[in-house]
């Protein structure tokens, strides 16, 4: 269960932000979890709840952006979406696949005050 | 310890080298303080940052230090009872005189590991997470400046026995070792993708076992393969030997360009 240092890393950074941009509240936030960064959205959304309390985050919506697996496929040269690493290129069958996108954890955007 | 979530001191400790108080500390920030100041009107900044920002930047101090020091460092991560710490032993045993070697021990509870480490001849440092399911940069930096292996040695990191959570962590190290036994089953790379993906090298342990089970190593090959093109396989077994020379002409080669 990991996402709960995940979400400790999560307050961390708020506060961090908060004191070099001089805000006091964190009302939303929007956080972008690739389909291969390793954290469980549903798993991150129970961790927020309880590692936010008391902290400036608490009570803040917290909205996952999912973004999907995406890779470069040295067999036919095209950049691909993918479900799971172990997928072969939808488009040859290959499975020559550099992963690209979707191993992101990042925190996007705050709503303040 | 937190009143909010049960986060905070009390947790992660590293056990001391000589036998007396523990050392806690606190995870990387639990965060539960007092509120900044500020102003006071609702507006949206943009952060665009990393959640591991933070790790990583522990990280990257960590592998600073090691190659300064001319220390090869190693993250060893597998499922629990894969054999990581079996590994070491008999490493250790069989190369120490040749190669001086230095481990960080990570376990939830217990010294166990690091006592068998000590007792094969090398140095070691033991990290109880507590309920902690990872090692992370902070832990192992801590650890590391205890530990203050010898110039030119090689640093194992034996992370905690699982196969999901560490695969996130950064922890300075040179190269990942992901160790699989033939008794888990030829679809754990398909099952744990992350962590197979994240691999230098994958160790496939227990080799000797072969005879007795219907195990395709084949396969295991194949499904490593469709998660991670690069990795270095090797098959090796801490028992009987077999395969070892392989594992330990790679880390010997790569121990001496670290120093160079």
């Amino acid at each position: 269960m990991h996402e709960m240092s995940l979400c400790e890393s999560i307050i961390s950074v708020l506060e961090a932000e908060a004191a070099r941009q001089s805000f006091s509240r964190v009302k939303h936030i929007w956080i972008e979890v690739g389909a291969f960064s390793g954290a469980e959205p549903e798993s991150m959304k129970f961790c927020f709840d309880a590692v936010s309390r008391g902290t400036l985050a608490e009570k803040a919506v917290f909205e996952i952006v999912t973004l999907p697996g995406e890779a470069s496929c040295f067999s036919c040269g095209e950049t691909v979406r993918l479900n799971e690493r172990f997928d072969p290129c939808p488009r040859c069958g290959s499975h020559q696949l550099q992963v690209t996108g979707g191993e992101d954890l990042r925190i996007r955007e705050l709503e303040v005050d | 310890m937190c009143a909010t979530c049960g986060c905070g001191s009390g947790e992660t400790r590293i056990v001391p080298l000589n036998i007396g108080s523990v050392m806690d500390f606190k995870p990387i920030s639990c965060g539960h303080g007092a509120h900044a100041p500020g102003l006071s009107k609702t507006r949206i900044v943009q952060i665009e940052q990393d959640i591991l920002s933070k790790n990583d930047a522990l990280a990257a101090r960590n592998r600073a230090a090691f190659a300064a020091a001319g220390h090869f460092a190693l993250n060893i991560v597998s499922s629990p009872g894969s054999g990581k710490t079996t590994l070491l032993e008999r490493t250790i045993r069989d190369l120490s005189a040749a190669l001086p070697i230095a481990v960080i021990e990570g376990d939830q509870e217990t010294s166990n590991d690091a006592e068998r480490i000590r007792a094969a001849g090398a140095q070691s440092i033991q990290i109880n997470t507590g309920r902690g399911c990872h090692l992370d940069a902070d832990m192992v930096g801590r650890a590391y400046d205890q530990l203050r292996p010898r110039t030119g040695s090689v640093l194992f990191i034996e992370n905690v026995g699982n196969l999901v959570c560490p695969s996130s962590f950064d922890l300075g190290e040179a190269a990942r070792v992901v160790l699989f036994s033939i008794t888990e089953g030829e679809d754990k790379p398909l099952k744990y993708p992350d962590i197979f993906a994240s691999a230098d090298i994958v160790l496939v342990s227990k080799i000797d076992l072969q005879p007795y089970l219907d195990c395709d190593l084949a396969l295991i090959e194949a499904n490593i393969r469709r998660v991670n093109r690069k990795a270095r396989i090797m098959h090796v077994s801490a028992r009987s030997g077999d395969g070892l020379e392989h594992w330990y002409g790679w880390l010997g080669q790569s121990a001496r360009q670290c120093v160079a």
